[in-house]
């Protein structure tokens, strides 16, 4: 049976890993390298690194940090932030990614998504989508870290990203983003309904049983937090053992 | 020794390069070494043939290095040099492949690489995630490996084999999926050891001392 995954999410911003709460406010938490260790010691499912400030000036710092990653830990990593053309996806793909993932890029033009889904295949590409509650059963896409309206329905751009050849989408509420009030359960349903593709449920994790209800009530395939397991709140075993004794089926290592 | 790992433009080989290294480093098994030379090839000890993406556009790319298909042919055929397989370089290994259109494999081990299509309408296509393994067969290179260990898989196609001898190793996903594959000299697994922590470790080390 396919377990649900827990994603352990670094921000990464000029070479160390941040957390910004509701995207400001960020608080330095580390070294990247040496936290993805540590996940993929504490039996982290994959691995998630978002570029946060991904200037251009930083790309070679995110590139390096990727390939020393990828040379010591052995399990999945997708890594995104201001992956524009598919060339900056097999750029991250040579450093050792195994997803990439697009977020502003595939808003401005969803061709970018087929392009590189028919270059490198649905099952590398991710489109990560950032979604504000504009009326109730109503969400809208937001870009540039949520400062940007759209206008566009985050349902329906789900189901055009996932026609286009995403083989993954990589939810997030910006309602709930560092708000630790749990996963906003309509929308993250809506998207896990909408499309075939896996949903990565992120945005608001604050207890282990938010981390349920995202699987439960939300449908998500896999669970993406960072604040909760990089200040130590719980381990990703904790996580595991309570979602498992609520019944989901879980990698126990 | 020489382990070669074959370098068409299919994904990432940084990882897989990485964990054959490490697993030669600490077994003693000699180099390991990324390359699209079919002369290198055809010097090989062993052989590992990965790949990501589509089907017909990773026989294509393979096509597209000239002489690169036959060297590998030729070493796992005629030299039996052990083989590894991983993910669409495990399909390649079939008949045939029905994804998007029909394209031809290496044909070594019969069967066809068709598209998941799940019992229950709720499961998501691609396969993506961890999977436990059930062992149908034991090999030499499943040592250490047991019948409910994990492996990471990310596919939305599979094999479905002509004859179940080849079959060592099935996955639960709405059905059976065919998760490790092998005859003779050859083997092949869906998922990626290189990102399957331990297990895959193991697998990839027991595959570099391979004397089959």
């Amino acid at each position: 049976m396919l377990k649900t995954r827990i994603i352990p999410c670094l921000d990464v911003a000029e070479g160390r890993v941040v957390k910004g709460v509701n995207f400001v406010d960020l608080i330095d938490a580390g070294d990247p390298v040496e936290s993805a260790r540590a996940y993929d010691a504490a039996g982290a499912d994959e691995l998630c690194f978002l570029d946060i400030m991904a200037t251009e000036e930083n790309r070679g710092t995110m590139f390096d940090l990727v390939t020393r990653t990828a040379e010591q830990c052995f399990m999945p990593l997708t890594i995104g932030g201001g992956v524009r053309t598919s060339d900056d996806v097999r750029a991250l793909l040579l450093a050792g990614a195994d997803k990439v993932s697009f977020n502003s890029a595939a808003v401005a033009n969803p061709d970018v998504v087929a392009h590189a889904a028919n270059r490198f295949g649905s099952q590398c590409i991710v489109v990560a989508i950032d979604a504000k509650t504009v009326s109730p059963g109503k969400w809208e896409i937001f870009t540039h870290g949520g400062r940007r309206a759209t206008g566009i329905d985050a349902v329906e751009f789900a189901r055009t990203v996932v026609a286009k050849g995403a083989g993954e989408i990589l939810l997030t509420s910006m309602d709930r983003d560092g708000t630790r009030a749990g996963f906003n359960i309509p929308l993250t349903r809506a998207i896990s309904d909408a499309v075939s593709v896996p949903v990565i449920a992120s945005g608001g994790v604050g207890t282990l049983d938010h981390l349920v209800e995202g699987v439960t009530q939300g449908h998500a395939s896999a669970v993406l937090a960072a604040s909760i397991f990089h200040f130590g709140d719980f381990t990703i075993r904790e996580a595991k053992d309570h979602m498992a004794a609520a019944g989901i089926p879980m990698r126990m290592t | 020794m020489t382990t070669v790992l074959v370098d068409y433009d299919s994904g990432n080989l940084h990882s897989a390069e990485k964990a054959f290294q490490r697993m030669a480093a600490q077994s003693d098994a000699g180099k390991v070494i990324v390359t699209s030379d079919p002369d290198v090839v055809a010097r090989a000890d062993r052989i590992v043939l990965p790949g990501d993406g589509a089907f017909p556009a990773c026989k294509k790319q393979l096509a597209d290095y000239t002489g690169l298909f036959e060297a590998i042919e030729d070493a796992t055929r005629n030299r039996a040099v052990p083989f590894l397989g991983i993910c669409v370089g495990m399909q390649m290994m079939a008949s045939v492949s029905r994804e998007y259109e029909n394209t031809d494999g290496f044909g070594w081990v019969g069967g066809e690489v068709v598209k998941i299509e799940p019992s229950d309408p709720a499961l998501k296509v691609p396969h993506m995630g961890w999977n436990d393994l059930v062992i149908d067969h034991p090999h030499p290179v499943l040592n250490g490996i047991n019948t409910g260990d994990h492996a990471y898989f990310v596919h939305s196609y599979h094999m479905r084999l002509t004859d179940p001898a080849h079959l060592l190793a099935h996955c639960d996903y709405g059905g059976d999926i065919t998760a490790i594959i092998g005859r003779d000299n050859m083997i092949g697994t869906q998922f990626h050891p290189e990102k399957s922590q331990s297990a895959g470790l193991r697998l990839i080390s027991n595959f570099l001392g391979w004397r089959p």
